[in-house]
């Protein structure tokens, strides 16, 4: 048995740790933060040169073939250097739906632009009524006859979308829609006639998030990802997938949040000695590492349940995005605390990793969700012989 | 990453599965809540003689002193085995897991030869002794004094704490054996025969109203001085040892234990109503039983990787120093939550026909109490952490 990296995922993290510092040190992060899109073209394809954008997609497609767990890796210091733009939204949420769902042609044409860095994409799944969960999925996709407004018939697209992240730079979007009842993914270009974006500002200024809106959108029959069981799976696994590469985020600004909060322990004088000799500051600086630990044994444990295919891997991943929801969210707090009134102010970083918690805590499912989740695992199983006859009584 | 068992591992696991499977005492659960402490001590001996006999006590002991010479991996897998079978603990707990490595690690060849079967086997049964009165968290401020006569050492002084005291053979002792010495510097382990003139043992009775513990009063007891593990003056190190033996080994079964509890937990959920429907269904209740389950969860992985990392390094990593606070805080939120779930019928104690499980609900809730104190509490734990794990400047 071996809990931790291997040589080679140790080395694609600290390769990833070396290139984020050179290439997206915290200035450049605040710069791109003031952006309309925190999106940077030049970073990206840097990002592409280092196979990042294919990372886990086979090389048939421009992929980089690699598995969870060095995913898991590398996305731990993108969120320890809080890389902003549309990561988890073009690679791990377009990119898994289109290796699971598409056909040949698909993923030859939308899946190897993204790996190639090409491409930008998001998946826009929530609505009004802002649930994760697939049957309250509502927009609607109307099948179009035959020679019509396209010859071949195809679909039209009425409904809105919220809360879909970086939409506003995506070259083509993947849409959750009900056709004829039935779930189904579409692919819609960014410039879509009767296709609006609306940015909504949030508290994460480090990734954008966009209302959608679709008025009489006009998707041919080859746009068609998946339908019913088909579309089901796919969003499954591109969800799962892309909570896990959160988790891992997370993980990293935990890390990350840990040493700046103990640094600045260590000189910060008050009554004369370092505030750090204070046990109320090192038992929260003590609290704040059982928190890392504790999510980064969780997020590794899930990714390499996901990477083995392991049955286990759907409750695996709730209990990492639970147990980090919550823990990142915490040790923001903790580390604000500590650093004072420095760590209220703009110019200290720590607000920003606070902000990407709450962000990252949302996302995909909070810490409430994800027990549930699990709780339908642990609790909802078949009924005992002695429960089955206390029922029958 | 890799978490499959190798072949080795496998064929172990699956050969100690079907020796429990067949021996695993179907009646502990009985003994455990209903004998007086004195009779499930027995019950534990009994126990212990028998996985002893079939050769799985000590798997990571040397061979030549009656250990099983397997891995780490192969220890930790005996541990889960045991406690997912529902096993009982062995009697020699403390000899097992805390002063048999020790003795392995610091032992001259005698000694080993001496004391190590005798562990295994439970034939001696140890305790240790080392808080005091007025050395609790200040482990390094003991004053019991050795002082060195002849051939022996001569013990005045008192502890206190000393699980399994009233059952013990022998006794794992830290004293000061430099009068003039402060701190750390000229402390002695040494390991004394319980029997001998001049040791006095009483029970204390703790919170939940049982005498796990003692006090232990030495009146100019004789020591020989071949009876010293480690090096005279060196009984710091020594001692540490042990207490990294405990704090990396005590979490395994308290986080299998914990699970097995929850189990029950939600087992009696579907079985008990709330507000009209079952306590399963309710929304609160199934939040709760998924949180407990969440840190479970957390606890069980940091725990595989601080093994692994023990494996790999030889050392534990820092995860190892959290393991403590995670077993025990999580356990007493787990009670909490237990109580609650379980409602009024959770309070009664054992001998109430109306109370849950015999009272283990109201037991292990008060049992839990003891968890962030014991083994270090979790305050001198979150200060080995803040010091000596981030590096913050020493408080004290």
């Amino acid at each position: 048995m071996h809990f931790g990296l291997s040589e080679t995922q140790q080395a694609i993290k600290n390769s990833a740790r070396q290139f984020l510092a050179a290439e997206c040190p915290m200035p450049q992060v605040r710069r791109l933060m003031e952006t309309e899109t925190a999106f940077d073209t030049a970073l990206w394809s840097k990002f592409a040169e280092q196979g990042w954008t294919g990372i886990i997609f086979p090389e048939k497609y421009d992929g980089f073939g690699l598995g969870m767990v060095e995913m898991a890796a590398a996305l731990e210091e993108m969120g320890r250097a809080l890389v902003p733009g549309p990561f988890i939204s073009t690679v791990l949420l377009a990119g898994t739906l289109l290796d699971h769902a598409g056909n040949e042609e698909q993923k030859r044409k939308y899946l190897s632009a993204i790996c190639r860095g090409e491409a930008r994409s998001t998946l826009a799944l929530l609505e009004q009524s802002a649930s994760w969960d697939l049957d309250a999925v509502q927009l609607e996709g109307k099948g179009l006859p035959k020679g019509g407004s396209l010859p071949d018939g195809g679909y039209q697209l009425n409904g809105e979308k919220l809360f879909v992240s970086d939409a506003g730079i995506a070259d083509f979007l993947l849409v959750a829609a009900r056709i004829e009842g039935e779930l189904a993914v579409l692919i819609v270009p960014g410039n879509a006639p009767g296709l609006e974006k609306m940015a909504t500002p949030g508290m994460d200024l480090t990734r954008r998030l966009y209302r959608v809106s679709f008025t009489n959108v006009v998707a041919s029959p080859e746009s068609l990802l998946g339908r019913g069981e088909r579309a089901r799976q796919a969003l499954e696994a591109a969800l799962e997938v892309s909570c896990l590469g959160l988790v891992a985020e997370m993980v990293g600004g935990l890390q990350s949040l840990v040493d700046l909060t103990v640094a600045y322990a260590k000189t910060r004088k008050q009554f004369g000695r370092p505030i750090g000799t204070f046990q109320a500051v090192q038992h929260q600086c003590a609290d704040m590492l059982a928190l890392l630990e504790g999510s980064r044994s969780a997020l590794y444990y899930a990714a390499w349940t996901l990477s083995e295919n392991d049955p286990a891997a759907r409750t695996a991943i709730s209990v990492a995005k639970a147990y980090a929801s919550e823990a990142y969210r915490d040790a923001g707090n903790k580390s604000i605390q500590v650093q004072g009134g420095m760590g209220f102010t703009w110019e200290n970083d720590a607000h920003l990793y606070y902000r990407r918690a709450k962000a990252s805590e949302i996302a995909f499912g909070d810490a409430t969700y994800h027990r549930e989740r699990i709780a339908q695992s642990l609790i909802d199983r078949q009924p005992s012989k002695r429960e089955a006859s206390l029922a029958a009584d | 990453m890799d978490l499959n068992l190798n072949p080795q591992e496998t064929k172990f696991r699956d050969e100690l599965r079907a020796w429990l499977q067949s021996n695993v005492p179907d009646d502990w659960e009985r003994h455990r809540l209903s004998d007086s402490m004195e009779d499930r001590f027995q019950f534990l001996c009994a126990w212990q003689k028998r996985v002893y006999e079939a050769g799985w006590a000590g798997v990571a002991w040397p061979k030549e002193y009656g250990g099983r010479g397997a891995s780490l991996m192969e220890q930790v897998i005996f541990t889960q085995e045991m406690a997912a079978a529902g096993a009982p603990p062995m009697a020699n707990i403390l000899g097992l897991a805390l002063i048999g490595p020790t003795i392995v690690a610091f032992g001259t060849e005698a000694q080993k030869k001496r004391y190590l079967a005798n562990i295994l086997s439970g034939e001696e049964i140890w305790c240790q002794g080392f808080s005091e009165p007025n050395a609790g968290s200040d482990l390094a401020g003991l004053r019991t004094e050795a002082l060195l006569d002849g051939d022996h050492f001569v013990v005045n002084g008192q502890k206190v704490w000393n699980s399994y005291g009233w059952a013990a053979d022998w006794c794992a002792l830290v004293t000061r054996s430099d009068p003039a010495s402060q701190k750390h510097k000229g402390l002695t382990y040494l390991l004394v025969d319980m029997k001998s003139p001049g040791v006095e043992v009483r029970p204390l009775r703790q919170l939940t109203g049982e005498s796990e513990f003692t006090e232990l009063f030495f009146r100019d007891v004789r020591v020989p001085a071949e009876n010293v593990l480690g090096a005279v003056g060196d009984g710091w190190n020594v001692a540490l040892g042990t207490l990294a033996h405990e704090r990396a080994t005590l979490g395994v079964s308290a986080q299998i234990a914990m699970r097995r509890q929850l189990d029950r937990l939600v087992e009696l959920s579907r079985e008990m109503c709330r507000n009209g429907h079952r306590a399963s269904e309710d929304p609160l209740v199934r939040q709760k039983l998924a949180q407990s389950y969440v840190e479970n969860e957390v606890l069980r992985l940091n725990q595989m990787r601080a093994v692994s990392k023990i494996i790999q390094t030889g050392a534990p990593g820092p995860e190892g120093s959290i393991l403590k606070i995670g077993w025990s805080e999580a356990n007493q939120r787990f009670q909490a939550t237990a109580q609650e779930i379980l409602g009024p019928y959770a309070q009664l104690t054992e001998g109430s026909d109306l109370a849950i499980d015999n009272g283990a609900w109201s037991y292990s809730y008060l049992r839990a109490r003891g968890n962030t104190i014991e083994a270090g509490t979790s305050e001198i734990q979150r200060n080995i952490i803040g010091q000596h794990v981030l590096g913050l400047p020493k408080s004290y």
